[in-house]
């Protein structure tokens, strides 16, 4: 389904929606893109022409300072002309708001949104109302996907651990709400990785878990034995004490990232979060500051990993040089 | 004195155990004869029915209509010639109506849009509760006496369980049937999808199969205590078949419908995000659906409704969860019961009198069969008929069905209400 809709006929990428329906080739494609792009922030110049001329419009209906900065950067860097539109929004507006303010858009010829959305579906949504010659960067939808932060993520285990097979992977904390570890579970298994493990309470955790491909676990000695990575996610501070957890202390206490808990794990394993961290609610400070941690890393990533799945998705179309 | 004499068709009604190739004759809107006409019969009108199945007209437990208060989505007149282009000649509306169905005006104004429509058996189902607001019980002695044949809370949460107790005790005290649609509104919450595989993939907030087992287990227990007729609608899992079939062993006066669309569709069916396949209940797992359809055939769910509910095209336009979920359904009715009879063995004459004998029973009404002396609704269809689900083909204002594009099989030829031939299928 996705794939029909993130592909051209000719297989390349047209939206960048979901890891769904994605294969291996392509994901890696994506990898060694953002590999290219890696090097560009050292230069005097931070800038390449590949989007000059294009008009990438970041179009967030939720608030995200981090991801729409990294997009702004990323599109910047690739010399196109960036709109930040920031559209207050409720999770009710109905959808014809959503089809005007994307029709209005069209008509000033744009080439690129880049979406971010409270509801599970929008950025599709979106995709598939758009003028063809669009390309649609989903920038994380409701619970549904986060694409580009699982990629910078993958990016960045990379980095560190060179192959994918044989790594166990442990994903950490809010899963039952987090679109990022969507995105990471089925971008870890396209990949190859022997084992994703999610570690939470059943009330953090969807209820059929265990058929998106992973291994649940409650227990974080258990779920932290023996892995190459962790990635801790954030936990919304507002979820405390609204029956899925009964205080900050006590996730803490089960599920925060501590140093002796991260002793379970490799010597080597890496510790990952996609940020903003909550220091001392799902990770202490001397671990997220330690010397496993590449959290500060992955927001460096983040930045080659957009500009690379810029270009492939306008590249079709004439996009790049 | 109007005569129609229906010849060669495959009759088959289900109440009077009769299969079999032969006419049906009917006189001055009532059913005068079935199978061998009467020497003496002069018909105004012959339909020749040969390679056709001629059935009673089906009764809908559940039809939107839009009217009042809704009318951008359909109308009184719109969705009743879908229904009758579907062959359904009776129908349940539910109380949901904007203002809601809690007033005799308001079942007097459907009364009147009925007339005007030409379709005179539009059933009302008086609401529950005041304004449907779960707190309050409506004047339910007056809505029967302005013809509403049942109450019911439709989607809308009842306050607490003694509201349900009293409202089953008053709705018994005057002999009314409480049409009782489970949902335990906690469990539900904003949820748009089953809880499953699929909307743990996606992101999709998911109401468990609880939400509704729990709540029907609660309604039966009160059934129990009340003495109660009580009618469970649009049953969606396995957990509900169960309960049941385990109320009516033990003696419980209930009955239960399921809707088409779940009979056959399950959350492996649908495609992600596509908000046509939007419905509450959501469409749940295969093994709820196998459930579902072993129900049907061993007599746990009586009946079989369309559940329609047509959309205006904005309804459907948005992000999956912020959509209206609901089906238009009323015609492909037919053939997705053709394809339960086809794919799943389920026996034609059951499937027929799941739309017609025993939603009559249920309704009490003097309805859904061919027996003399009835009024003579009628449907005739063509079981092997292929037709596209689109616009030219379509007669409800509400697009919404996940079958849009899509060939079916089977195809009602003609309806006839009261005797009145009112519905001829043209191949446009």
């Amino acid at each position: 389904m996705h794939r029909h809709l993130q592909l051209t006929e000719q297989g390349k990428l047209k939206h960048f929606l979901s890891i769904e329906g994605l294969d291996k080739g392509l994901l890696t494609e994506i990898l060694d893109t953002a590999e290219s792009f890696a090097g560009i922030s050292e230069h005097q110049v931070k800038k390449v022409p590949l989007l000059r001329g294009k008009t990438i419009v970041n179009l967030f209906f939720e608030n995200s300072t981090r991801t729409r900065t990294t997009f702004e950067l990323a599109a910047t860097r690739l010399s196109a002309d960036v709109l930040n539109i920031n559209i207050a929004t409720s999770a009710t507006s109905k959808g014809e708001s959503l089809l005007d303010t994307i029709r209005n858009l069209e008509a000033m010829h744009v080439d690129m949104f880049v979406v971010r959305h409270a509801l599970s579906g929008a950025a599709h949504f979106i995709a598939q109302h758009t003028a063809p010659h669009i390309s649609v960067i989903n920038a994380g939808d409701g619970q549904h996907a986060h694409p580009t932060q699982a990629m910078l993520d993958m990016f960045t285990i990379r980095q560190h651990k060179k192959q994918f097979e044989g790594l166990k992977v442990a994903i950490v904390g809010d899963i039952l709400h987090s679109r990022v570890a969507r995105s990471q579970i089925l971008a870890l298994n396209t990949l190859g990785v022997a084992e994703v493990r999610v570690i939470a309470p059943k009330t953090l955790l969807p209820a059929h878990v265990r058929s998106m491909g992973v291994i649940p676990l409650h227990d974080m000695d258990e779920g932290l034995s023996d892995v190459d990575v962790i990635i801790m996610l954030r936990l919304q501070k507002e979820r405390m004490n609204s029956a899925f957890l009964p205080s900050e202390s006590e996730f803490f206490k089960c599920y925060g990232l501590t140093e002796a808990k991260l002793l379970r794990a490799k010597p080597n394993a890496i510790v990952m979060h996609p940020g903003p961290i909550n220091r001392g609610v799902e990770i202490a400070s001397s671990v997220a500051d330690g010397p496993q941690s590449v959290i500060l890393e992955q927001v460096s990533n983040g930045i080659a990993v957009r500009m690379a799945v810029m270009t492939m998705t306008l590249g079709h179309h004439g996009g790049a040089a | 004195m109007t005569k129609i004499l229906i010849e060669n068709g495959r009759i088959i009604d289900p109440a009077n155990k009769i299969d079999d190739i032969g006419s049906l004759c009917i006189a001055d809107g009532k059913i005068l004869q079935v199978l061998n006409p009467p020497a003496d019969f002069t018909p105004d009108l012959t339909i020749d029915a040969k390679d056709r199945i001629v059935c009673p007209g089906f009764i809908d437990l559940s039809a939107r209509l839009r009217e009042p208060g809704h009318s951008h989505k359909g109308s009184i007149k719109s969705e009743t010639k879908a229904a009758l282009s579907a062959g359904v000649t009776s129908l349940c509306l539910p109380p949901d109506t904007k203002p809601c169905i809690d007033s005799p005006a308001v079942v007097e104004y459907i009364k009147d849009k009925a007339e005007a429509a030409e379709y005179r058996q539009i059933h009302s189902i008086g609401a529950l509760t005041q304004r449907l607001d779960g707190t309050e019980l409506s004047s339910m002695f007056a809505l029967k006496q302005a013809g509403c044949i049942a109450v019911s809370n439709a989607h809308a949460p009842l306050g607490n369980l003694l509201i349900l107790r009293r409202a089953m005790e008053y709705a018994s005290s005057h002999g009314l049937l409480l049409m009782y649609r489970a949902n335990e509104a906690a469990l539900s919450g904003k949820g748009c999808a089953h809880e499953g595989a699929m909307a743990s993939q996606y992101g999709l907030p998911g109401i468990p199969v609880a939400a509704e087992s729990i709540a029907l287990a609660q309604a039966l227990e009160l059934a129990q205590l009340t003495g109660c007729r009580i009618h469970i609608s649009q049953i969606s899992c396995k957990q509900s078949v169960i309960k049941i079939q385990q109320a009516k062993k033990y003696g419980l006066n209930v009955t239960a419908d399921a809707a088409i669309h779940q009979l056959l569709l399950s959350e492996n069916d649908v495609l992600p995000f596509d908000s046509h396949y939007h419905v509450i209940p959501p469409f749940r797992s295969e093994e709820d659906g196998h459930y579902l359809r072993e129900g049907l055939s061993n007599g746990t769910i009586d009946a079989i409704c369309s559940d329609h509910q047509p959309h205006d095209l904005d309804a459907k336009l948005g992000a999956f969860p912020e959509t209206e979920p609901g089906v238009s359904a009323l015609e492909t009715l037919l053939p997705l019961t053709l394809e339960l009879t086809t794919l799943h063995r389920i026996g034609l004459g059951k499937a027929l009198a799941s739309l017609t004998q025993n939603p009559a029973a249920i309704l009490g009404l003097q309805a859904g069969a061919l027996t003399p002396g009835f009024n003579a609704d009628v449907c005739i269809f063509d079981p092997t008929l292929q037709w596209e689900v689109n616009e030219q083909s379509w007669h409800s204002a509400g697009h919404n069905t996940p079958y849009w594009r899509q060939n079916l099989i089977g195809k009602v030829t003609h309806t006839l209400q009261g005797g009145r031939l009112l519905y001829k299928f043209r191949n446009r």
